[in-house]
């Protein structure tokens, strides 16, 4: 410590003059970064507007109602339509979704309320984790050698079984943090009235995650209504009409990628259509989903 | 290294004024400039204003204390005055603040200048904590573009000397800045405001979350400091305040009550509201 | 209380554990069968993928992965992986090389320059780019964007550098450049969105301490925000990568579809081959049971590659981030 005041004074000098050396380059660094941060959002946003706008204005011009009822007339046509991939689109991805909802929101269940400290809680975490990484493409693979080869066919159900795959690791992640959001008290509360867990679980705390829940599984089922590779090698994709379960059938996704690899102008377009009822119908089904939890959910005040 | 002559001459004034008795009168009389002129300050989070049209004159190398009950706009007033209020979003300020005859409010100001000539500590000590305490007193300088590191070493134990923590860390510089106790902390935190060479130093509550240990540590830096920084020191605690200041700002709901030398202000306030609060009677 | 009083509670009381046995016994077995359903597909997986791919490990075994001849025709089959790791290498590192600053330079924007009013919007439409699917993203860039690629990019760049061997082919805008560049615009929102997340729980103090030094912004964020969230964006980054190595419809769309030693890319602008882009090609015309064999091995090697890089990256993010309020029950 020092006694004379003017000290501290010594080193004034020196610092000032070298701060206000590198100012003026400091200023300009400081403006380049904000300038290329900009651009980058820039960047980012360009191609989804251009996505949207391709979609919208090579879409509309294929929509008809033949487009969407008919099935597809000859290749290179341009007559036809798309409506067994629509419909295929809205069975394997709802048995899907039969199957991976409600395994995933139990799972999801179990690891927020059930689980104890131990190495099983762990590794179902653990591989959640792996699973939800998975290219769909492997999937896929497993799809076509766990139910394609056993069945002897190409199916619905080896479809819907892969897209579950895909399905199941989101909603019980998005399940646990839902649920770990809820209050505590609101299970003590339980528990102090004697109320098994089970109970306290189904008609206390689920309620309350509902809305956060469903929404967990409307991004899982807008993720797999988009998938294609795990659809080349289990439902094949054909141009006819569902015909049963263990039957191959078509779906959006795969029409795309088909008529895309097609050379012919007009199958090209009836790409494009496809792709704008895709989006639509993906977007209907977040919106529709979303609709139907804010009527039917409790509002739960602290 | 030559020392400027201004100083010196205000020394010699401020020197001469402390050692009389009656130095509140002799202070108020003497022709010394003020450090810090705040001319009807506004200070504004949206809509909302927090202080209202202050003007107050700091002194120079005097450690000047803003006391009021929690929400009277003392610590909005300080941080108007290295331009931080500004940077809460919807927040804003108006009015002049004249540091060394230069409005720092001025358009043509940027608020990086200001902030390097107008030092700051905060309420809970706030080090970097994936820096040494070398590196931590050295941050500012380093920011600002100095490189030699024969006087940032320099200035670096300088400042740690100042900050009167210089004994206990000269052997181990190295060590995280978060290895030290809270009080050592809030020195370091210091010693890195320090080390810019500031004019002014702002405190914001330094010693509450300190123990009371930490705490007198502080306020006797803050004794020894003042001869040759300007402290501004906003604290709840009134005693703190009546040991460490020789000026106090008292405030109350946005607006400047009294002001005045602390003495005066603790044993004669003038309005009754301070008296009030002097007394315990709210706070 | 008589006798009659603690018959009647106790009547009652056996109410209760009657009526709530079957929820008791059921409901934990069903969430518990629902967790081990989850460790069942992982075996499922695992099990598919090897018992698929042991036909061809039997036969080439550890050349498999340095070979580089595609062949199919009976009698003369011999499949090596090689080319594919390759294209699937380069054109995620293309991808990262791109993408990863991009993300950094959003997510800076959002948390630490735009306010709330532009930011929170801003982040909505980033996520709208992860929810494009990625046929629709194969769509566009096969018909509009490798255009703009090939005009605007690589022309300029062919027509500079051309006589650098690195840019010395003409390009025509199918090539794994454009590749790389589409795989970025997909991987950026899942790397800019976590790096916001671990920006924004840096607390405010730290930044307040840069800027009362005299800091500008950017050197605030630099001191300030960076050191703490290091590992976050590294760990986010590898889940951009994650996602890039297994993208497999757009690839496939605009990477060129070479197979074979050719499918080694030798310039920026050379046709190329994933590992998941050949599967998705070859996989319902593999003319035979090694074929089939050798393309399953293909996604082997793409699976233990995807599951190495998101273990990864999850432990990192998983420091950095503070986990939600536990409500776990005893």
């Amino acid at each position: 410590m020092t006694d004379d005041p003017r000290s501290s004074k010594k080193y004034s000098k020196i610092v000032h003059e070298t701060v206000n050396k590198k100012y003026k380059k400091r200023i300009i660094v400081n403006k380049l970064v904000t300038i290329f941060t900009i651009v980058c959002v820039i960047a980012a946003v360009v191609p989804l507007a251009s996505i949207l706008i391709e979609v919208i204005k090579n879409g509309v011009s294929a929509i008809s109602f033949e487009f969407l009822t008919q099935p597809q007339g000859s290749i290179g046509s341009g007559s036809g339509g798309i409506a067994p991939a629509i419909q295929g689109t809205i069975i394997v991805v709802g048995l899907a979704s039969l199957i991976g909802a409600p395994i995933g929101v139990l799972a999801g269940i179990y690891l927020s309320e059930f689980a104890r400290e131990g190495i099983f809680p762990d590794l179902v975490r653990f591989f959640n984790d792996v699973l939800t990484g998975l290219p769909s493409i492997v999937i896929g693979i497993v799809g076509y050698v766990a139910i394609v080869l056993s069945i002897g066919s190409f199916s619905v159900l080896a479809g819907a079984i892969s897209l579950s795959i895909i399905m199941i690791p989101i909603v019980v992640r998005v399940t646990e943090e839902t649920l770990k959001i809820v209050p505590y008290s609101f299970r003590e509360a339980g528990h102090s009235l004697g109320i098994s867990k089970a109970r306290i679980t189904l008609s206390i705390v689920l309620p309350s995650a509902k809305n956060g829940i469903l929404t967990g599984i409307v991004i899982a089922v807008s993720r797999i209504a988009g998938e294609t590779a795990p659809l080349i090698m289990t439902i094949l994709g054909t141009s006819l009409f569902f015909t049963g379960i263990t039957g191959p059938v078509d779906a959006l996704p795969l029409r795309i990628w088909r008529l895309a690899s097609q050379p012919y102008e007009s199958a090209h377009a009836f790409g494009w259509g496809s792709a704008l009822i895709l989006i639509l119908m993906i977007l209907a089904l977040s919106v529709g989903l979303r609709f139907l939890a804010q009527r039917n959910t409790f509002k739960v005040s602290a | 290294m030559a020392i400027e002559e201004p100083i010196e001459a205000d020394e010699a004034i401020l020197k001469g004024a402390r050692e009389s008795t009656s130095e509140t009168k002799k202070v108020q009389e003497s022709t010394e400039k003020y450090k810090v002129r705040i001319e009807k300050v506004n200070g504004w989070y949206g809509a909302k204003r927090a202080i209202k049209d202050v003007n107050l004159n700091v002194k120079d190398k005097a450690v000047t204390a803003f006391i009021g009950p929690s929400g009277c706009g003392k610590t909005t007033l300080l941080r108007c005055l290295n331009r931080m209020h500004e940077m809460t979003p919807g927040a804003h300020a108006d009015g002049r603040v004249v540091v060394d005859g230069i409005d720092i409010y001025d358009k043509s100001i940027d608020p990086v200048v200001i902030r390097r000539r107008i030092g700051m500590v905060f309420q809970k000590p706030n080090p970097f904590p994936t820096m040494s305490i070398f590196d931590n007193v050295a941050a500012g300088l380093r920011l600002n573009g100095m490189k030699n590191k024969t006087i940032l070493r320099e200035i670096v134990e300088e400042s740690l000397k100042n900050a009167a923590l210089w004994e206990e860390v000269k052997n181990e510089l190295e060590k995280p800045g978060m290895s030290l106790s809270g009080g050592q902390q809030q020195r370091l935190c210091i010693a890195r405001a320090l080390a810019m060479q500031p004019e002014v130093l702002l405190m914001d509550e330094p010693t509450s979350s300190l123990d009371p240990i930490g705490s007198s540590k502080i306020e006797e830096l803050v004794r020894i400091l003042k001869d040759s920084v300007t402290i501004i020191i906003v604290t709840h605690n009134m005693q703190q305040a009546a040991r460490v200041s020789d000026f106090t700002a008292f405030m109350y709901l946005g607006d400047l009550i009294e002001y005045g030398a602390t003495n005066q202000i603790f044993m004669k306030p003038e309005k009754e509201l301070t008296e009030r609060y002097i007394s315990g009677k709210f706070g | 209380m008589n006798s009659l009083g603690s018959k009647n509670s106790r009547y009652i009381s056996s109410l209760f554990i009657v009526r709530n046995k079957g929820h008791d016994k059921l409901f934990p077995g069903l969430v518990i069968g629902a967790a081990a359903y989850t460790l069942l597909m992982v075996g499922l997986v695992a099990f598919s993928v090897m018992k698929g791919s042991i036909d061809i490990f039997s036969a080439e075994g550890i050349q498999f992965f340095y070979q580089s001849d595609w062949n199919a025709v009976e009698g003369r089959e011999s499949f090596g992986a090689f080319p594919y790791i390759i294209g699937t290498l380069l054109s995620s590192a293309l991808a990262m090389a791109i993408g990863v600053p991009i993300s950094l330079a959003i997510a800076i924007f959002i948390s630490e320059i735009a306010p709330p009013r532009i930011g929170t919007p801003l982040s909505f439409v980033t996520e709208l780019l992860a929810a494009v699917p990625s046929i629709i993203y194969g769509l566009w860039a096969l018909f509009v964007f490798r255009f703009w690629v090939r005009d605007l990019i690589e022309k300029p760049l062919y027509d500079a550098f051309g006589s650098l061997p690195f840019f010395a082919k003409t390009p025509f805008g199918l090539d794994i450049f454009t590749a790389g560049i589409v795989l970025a615009i997909m991987i950026i929102p899942i790397i800019s969105s976590i790096c916001r997340e671990v920006m924004r729980v840096v607390p405010n103090s730290q930044r307040e301490a840069a800027y009362s030094l005299g800091a500008t912004r950017w050197e605030t964020v630099r001191v300030a925000v960076f050191p703490y969230v290091k590992s976050g964006i590294v760990g986010a980054s590898m889940l951009g990568l994650g996602r890039a190595v297994g993208e497999t419809i757009l690839v496939t769309m605009i990477i060129g579809n070479v197979i074979g030693p050719s499918a080694i890319p030798t310039t920026l602008f050379s046709q190329g081959q994933t590992l998941s882009s050949l599967i998705a090609n070859e996989f319902n015309e593999a003319s035979s049971d090694l074929h089939l064999s050798a393309l399953i091995a293909l996604g082997a090697i793409l699976l233990v590659l995807t599951m190495a890089i998101n273990v990864g990256a999850r432990l990192l993010v998983k420091k950095k981030i503070k986990p939600s309020s536990g409500a776990k029950s005893q």
